[in-house]
């Protein structure tokens, strides 16, 4: 289905991320935001509030984000489309209810605008050290979705992609912003709604007395159903059976999260979003994302002028994280380089995927700005030694 | 057992009039004997009945705790949140479908301590919410810690010598956060507890109603303070109804007297009357009402 | 003859006595016996008082006993 046009703003715009990233929520069609101020995330939830009472929906500013966070899963089972924003330690405090979202498969959206950390950190500075949180971070067992604009131009169209995610795998799907995607102005189209595809809620159509909340179709994904339509059903953070009624024993629980990761196989296996180029022939990949992915490139650049045989994997879906590829490419590479705000996070899972295959180079950095082109063009030439 | 079936004369289709409005394929309850939260539910499924509720757009949100898992129990769209946020999850239900009757029920110290800075907004925006607390004076699930409700001089898991921090007075809270209807009852007090819940599902903004509940288990054992039935006999005897009480002469303690009663019943714009009359007054034409379920 | 009835589902019933504390009538009293989890249920001592005013049911917490009263 195509996006309604009462939320979208057709046209060429000079946005922020943040901004774009706000646009991007009304697309997809969510009517429901509640937020916390915290920088350097605010200015979205400040454009919904501006915008929202002329599409038709709510914004509630909330006292914490303990409350934002579920007060959008209320939302959720309340029918809306539904979304927060925050940034490092708000993200932290929301970890409690993404472990809920998951377990009681709330479609929704959080969007980090990552900054320096830990604690208060680096409020108004980029850094990508909360990668490893958006995959780890609440407690349990559990498959996420996690996606890294690296433009405003992306926060407008990845934004779209995560409700559709969200609404398709029924998890909540983390958009992992930075500091400086966030706050850099570009442009943005924004297509006319009937070139915007919107993958609508699929609630059930079976009677009250054939359905049960949690009883997963072949895909592995349930049925979504919404308070008031007769339903009379129950959801619980507990540990549950298929008609969500809690179940403390040892089967349920095997059954429930082992459901819960393999739901998301088919986006590690095949349908991750990368963006490539020069693989190949390429000696060295450079495996970035966000931010550090627009440096990377021009260290690319460099490269190739110097003659090295040097190649792109941009991680645009960060989790599940797109194992396979880079293992394929593990075989025919001398070297992956991985240059993260942070002191290694993704580069582990590079590693992982490339089980030794390739040497891996973490190009790391504290946050707070970004590279210099030249330290990952020294790294790349090292590599391709 | 059939011995203590058959001495009246019992008709055949008669059935426990609570019986429609809870998941029956979950009973027994985990409540523990002599527990009041099931005595509470009782008092819930009258006034459902006596206030004529749509039972398809009520809802019901409960926290973490003994009764947190009212939810479970109630036969309704049910919603069984985190520790402490039941509000804010129901803060969301009610806007995005703003048909929906959303109750929060949950205990004391999920609603205020755990969840207590929600509580007082939710309070203050008069967010239309029916707020019902089951007030234990603990944590029972967790093994009888002390709560922001325990009164002083109660032993505890967590206070051994007796508790020495002062309590919440939960009805003056309540009534000083902004809440248009705050009442308190006890188990005992089921006539007057169902009328009040009644009231409520019939009252537009945040109502808050305290039920004090006894625990037999974790709070009376401790205390040499005798069983289910004692504590009901001592709310019967140590109750005074005060109806318009001021709240800040309410406050309770170990073993004194307990006002019960309405105390505040007033009309105040509610947060989605305020933000519509604002959006009105700002937007004029280009205001949008909410759609009441979110074009999917 | 009894204006009404109360009906009691022995096998759910945990044994707290409000019912048979707080009946205004006097109707039940506890049974010396036990149910299959070891409680002792209600019994009916004096059926003829009971005037189906439900006091029971509101009262407990088991959802395991109810009054009504007889339709005429």
């Amino acid at each position: 289905m195509h996006a309604d046009p009462k939320g979208v703003l057709t046209g060429v715009h000079f946005l922020d991320g943040d901004h774009a990233c706000c646009e991007g929520t009304l697309a997809a069609g969510a009517r429901f935001s509640a937020g916390y101020p915290i920088t350097p995330s605010t200015e979205v939830v400040e454009r919904f509030a501006a915008r929202i009472p002329t599409v038709g929906g709510v914004f509630v500013q909330m006292e914490d984000e303990l409350a934002a966070s579920i007060a959008i899963q209320g939302a959720v089972w309340g029918g809306a489309k539904a979304f927060t924003v925050t940034s490092g330690p708000g993200f932290s405090l929301m970890m409690e209810h993404i472990g809920y979202a998951v377990m009681t498969e709330t479609p929704c959206v959080f969007v980090n605008v990552q900054r320096g950390g830990p604690s208060t950190g680096l409020p108004t500075l980029p850094a990508q050290a909360d990668m490893m949180q958006a995959r780890w971070g609440s407690h349990g067992d559990y498959g996420i979705i996690a996606l890294c604009p690296n433009s405003p131009q992306e926060c407008f169209d990845l934004t779209i992609t995560a409700f559709n995610l969200a609404e398709e795998f029924r998890v909540p799907v983390l958009m992992m912003l930075d500091e400086c995607v966030g706050h850099m102005t570009e442009k943005v189209i924004i297509p006319e709604p009937g070139q915007i595809e919107i993958t609508p809620r699929h609630l059930t159509q079976r009677p009250p007395e054939a359905f049960h909340v949690f009883e997963p179709g072949e895909n592995l994904v349930p049925e979504m159903v919404q308070a008031g339509d007769g339903y009379r059903f129950h959801i619980t953070g507990l540990t549950h059976d298929e008609r969500g009624y809690p179940s403390m024993n040892v089967e349920v629980q095997d059954r429930l999260v082992r459901r819960l990761q393999d739901k998301l196989k088919p986006l590690a296996n095949g349908r991750a979003l990368c963006e490539t180029e020069h693989l190949d022939d390429a000696d060295v990949v450079v495996v970035s994302y966000g931010i550090t992915s627009r440096v990377a490139q021009r260290a690319l650049q460099l490269a190739r002028q110097k003659g090295i045989r040097a190649g792109k994997f941009r991680i645009i879906q960060a989790w599940p994280f797109p194992e396979e590829r880079i293992r394929e490419l593990a075989g025919r590479v001398k070297a992956f380089v991985v240059p993260e705000l942070n002191l290694g996070q993704m580069v582990h899972e590079v590693e992982r995927a490339a089980a030794g295959q390739a040497k891996v180079i973490p190009v790391s950095h504290a946050g707070g700005g970004v590279h210099n082109p030249e330290a990952i063009l020294k790294a790349i030439v090292e590599a391709a030694k | 057992m059939s011995e203590f079936e058959c001495v009246m004369e019992i008709p055949e289709d008669a059935r426990n009039p609570v019986e429609p409005f809870l998941r029956m394929d979950r009973m027994p309850h985990i409540w523990c004997p002599g527990c009041g939260i099931g005595t509470t539910v009782n008092c819930f499924v009258r006034a459902l009945l006596s206030s004529k509720s749509d039972l398809d757009h009520v809802a019901i949100v409960s926290g973490i705790g003994c009764t947190g898992r009212v939810a479970g129990y109630a036969n309704l769209d049910s919603f069984h949140t985190t520790h402490g946020r039941a509000i804010p999850f129901a803060t969301g239900l009610k806007l995005a479908n703003p048909k929906l009757q959303v109750v929060v029920y949950s205990g004391d110290g999920d609603l205020f301590a755990i969840g207590g800075n929600h509580f007082i907004h939710a309070a203050r925006r008069n967010m239309d919410l029916k707020v019902i607390c089951v007030n234990n004076l603990t944590y029972a699930m967790t093994g009888g810690q002390t709560a922001p409700t325990t009164p002083g001089q109660v032993i505890s898991a967590t206070a051994p010598y007796g508790v020495f921090e002062p309590a919440f007075n939960l009805v003056q809270l309540a009534e000083a956060a902004g809440a248009a209807y705050v009442a308190r009852w006890t188990t005992y007090h089921v006539t007057q507890l169902a009328r009040s819940m009644g009231e409520v599902l019939n009252k537009k903004g945040f109502c808050f109603i305290e039920v004090l509940s006894p625990c037999p288990t974790l709070y009376q054992r401790r205390n040499k303070m005798g069983d289910g039935l004692d504590t009901m006999k001592y709310y019967k005897e140590a109750s005074k109804i005060r109806h318009g009480a001021p709240t800040g002469e309410c406050a309770l303690t170990k073993s004194g007297e307990i006002v019960v009663g309405k105390f505040v019943d007033r009309d105040r714009p509610d947060y989605l009357e305020l933000m519509r009359t604002q959006l009105h007054e700002s937007l004029g034409e280009r205001y949008a009402e909410p759609e009441a379920v979110c074009g999917l | 003859m009894a204006k009404g009835f109360v009906a009691v589902t022995v096998e759910r019933c945990k044994g707290c006595g409000f019912c048979v504390e707080f009946c205004p009538t006097k109707v039940l009293d506890l049974s010396s016996a036990f149910n299959s989890k070891g409680y002792h249920p209600p019994y009916v001592v004096a059926g003829e008082k009971c005037s189906g005013c439900d006091l029971c049911g509101m009262y407990c917490p088991d959802f395991a006993i109810f009054g009504a009263r007889y339709a005429r």
